[in-house]
């Protein structure tokens, strides 16, 4: 670093990544309860993940090397600029290699790689509150949470079912932590969901403009909601990635000329890569994925 | 019906609610035995709204105590329950049904939706078996079968009052409250909702506390008629007795004034 006057580690001073551990620590303890905490207003607009930004700054070391992802991509504006931001405020090293990153920024997926012990994923929540559209006064729902009283989670469910005839959401999708709290996992698609459940890494969610930190801390049980007769189910694909050739992964749909052309494709991109560069090493280029 | 149990369901003593210096309701004690319809009347203002609110504990008084008989038998203070246990207690054991449907469902959920609520929030988790008892208490409330998935704010007045019952009984309650169930409603919805109302007491040994101020409401369907006036109660009886032979000279003109409609 050159002697010219630059940002403190991070970006955030301080005090205030100090109170935002503070959040985080309560939040690891209480599995999937939303703590407030003083969300600081960031060089960027609300929505491209202020709250995530504010939890990576906080979490973030010298040593640590960073992977940000949007969509499961390394290479779109929103990763590509959070990415920039931390290589100019903290100087620390960055990857788009899920193996090598200790500490991930995720915008809605989880990657493909299964993630370890010691490495940290932090999730960007736009709406942290799981009952918000179903009971829109905060200070009732965090009476349903306290209480414990989470019927009307199960109607939302229920007129799902009626209105479509299977459980139609498929982001968002609500989960029990711990036998406990009720949480929305970001709108992270439901395939992700039961990577979720006894993940060895460290989730922590923020919500920059909601103000609200929440957090699983590793080997946490975590169950997607579901009625007996209508169980969870993962998103199923009917074929594999058109670049890597791997099957049962997240694909996303591209859209590649104006006369109705589409290729489905790896949302990880950093997977897509690895599978495309060591195709021998796992068999035939199409791989089962472990979850 | 079960008669096992002489004690009162529910007994409220001195009862009083003030709101800074005005008077909600003063002094009022009331028992309430299973299977038993009491009409509570008075003209606007006389406090019969502040009196269910205390006794189904949505106000707290400033004086007086509710006690209530629960399933196992033991007599519990309702002041001195937790907010989980009285929770627990007005989606189980007891029901309520507001004179304006929209508080008392949701207007954008289904009405299997809104009838399952209270099957889900106590635990139940089989769709097949929600819907089907969803179904079957429409029925019960003579709203039919195909208009399950459709929203009450899709269904007439005397609906959504039918369907609020059906919510509140689905669990079956012991002791339902009503405010003003067939306020809104025209005389012959009216009629139809009083005579659900009556078969359901009938059938289901249901106890139930009604503010009216529609005294032929309270002549149909109540056994004991409380009357309230300036946050007291003037006169208590059984409701034929009270309203063919009215002692106090308020219930007198009361009694007077809707009969000469």
């Amino acid at each position: 670093m050159s002697d010219a006057a630059t940002y403190n580690f991070g970006y955030l001073d301080e005090q205030t990544k100090r109170m935002i551990r503070r959040a985080l620590l309560k939040a690891m303890a209480i599995p999937g309860y939303q703590v407030p905490f003083a969300s600081r207003e960031m060089p960027m607009p609300y929505g491209w993940g202020t709250g995530g930004v504010q939890v990576t700054a906080s979490v973030l070391g010298a040593d640590d090397t960073l992977k940000v992802i949007d969509q499961g991509a390394d290479d779109t504006t929103n990763a590509v600029s959070i990415r920039k931001f931390f290589e100019r405020t903290a100087g620390i090293a960055t990857t788009t290699h899920t193996s090598e990153a200790t500490v991930i920024q995720t915008r809605h997926r989880i990657p493909e790689a299964p993630l370890r012990e010691g490495q940290i994923l932090v999730y960007q929540v736009p709406i942290p509150e799981p009952l918000r559209f179903l009971e829109p006064r905060e200070t009732e729902t965090r009476r349903l949470h306290a209480l414990e009283d989470y019927g009307l989670m199960q109607v939302k469910l229920y007129e799902d079912i009626a209105r479509h005839g299977h459980i139609a959401t498929t982001y968002a999708y609500p989960v029990k932590v711990d036998g406990r709290y009720i949480m929305d996992p970001s709108p992270t698609p439901k395939f992700d969901n039961p990577k979720m459940d006894m993940c060895p890494a460290i989730q922590l969610f923020g919500a920059g403009r909601e103000k609200r930190i929440y957090a699983l801390p590793p080997y946490t049980k975590v169950v997607s909601l579901d009625f007996e007769d209508h169980p969870f189910e993962r998103t199923k694909f009917d074929r594999g990635c058109a670049l890597c050739g791997s099957e049962g992964i997240y694909l996303d749909e591209v859209v590649t000329d104006d006369r109705g052309g589409r290729m489905f494709v790896c949302s990880d991109t950093d997977f897509c890569e690895s599978q495309r560069a060591a195709p021998s090493e796992a068999g035939h280029g199409l791989h089962e994925v472990p979850r | 019906m079960s008669a096992q149990d002489d004690r009162p369901l529910l007994v409220a003593e001195g009862l009083s609610k003030h709101y800074g210096p005005h008077l909600g309701c003063a002094d009022v004690s009331l028992d309430i035995h299973e299977g038993e319809v009491v009409a509570v009347v008075g003209e606007s203002g006389s406090g019969k709204s502040t009196l269910l609110g205390l006794l189904s504990t949505q106000l707290l008084p400033s004086a007086g105590s509710v006690r209530y008989r629960m399933r196992d038998g033991e007599e519990r203070d309702l002041f001195a329950l937790g907010e989980a246990e009285r929770r627990f207690l007005l989606r189980t054991d007891w029901g309520f049904v507001h004179q304006d449907a929209r508080l008392g469902l949701r207007m954008g959920v289904s009405a299997g939706g809104n009838v399952g609520e209270r099957l889900m929030a106590t635990g139940w988790r089989h769709y097949g078996r929600i819907r089907a008892e969803a179904e079957q208490w429409l029925e019960r409330v003579e709203i039919a079968r195909d208009r399950i998935d459709d929203r009450p704010d899709t269904f007439s007045g005397g609906m959504r009052q039918r369907l609020q019952i059906a919510k509140n009984m689905v669990t079956r309650p012991r002791l339902i409250f009503m405010d003003e169930p067939t306020g809104g409603l025209d005389v012959s919805v009216q009629a139809r909702l009083l005579d659900l109302i009556r078969s359901f007491v009938g059938d289901y040994g249901l106890a139930a506390v009604i503010v009216t101020h529609d005294l032929a409401v309270a002549r149909l369907l109540s056994h004991r008629i409380v009357v309230m006036r300036h946050g007291r109660v003037i006169e208590t009886g059984l409701t034929d007795q009270v309203l063919d032979d009215p002692r106090e000279p308020y219930t007198q003109l009361l009694v007077a004034s809707i009969l000469q409609a």
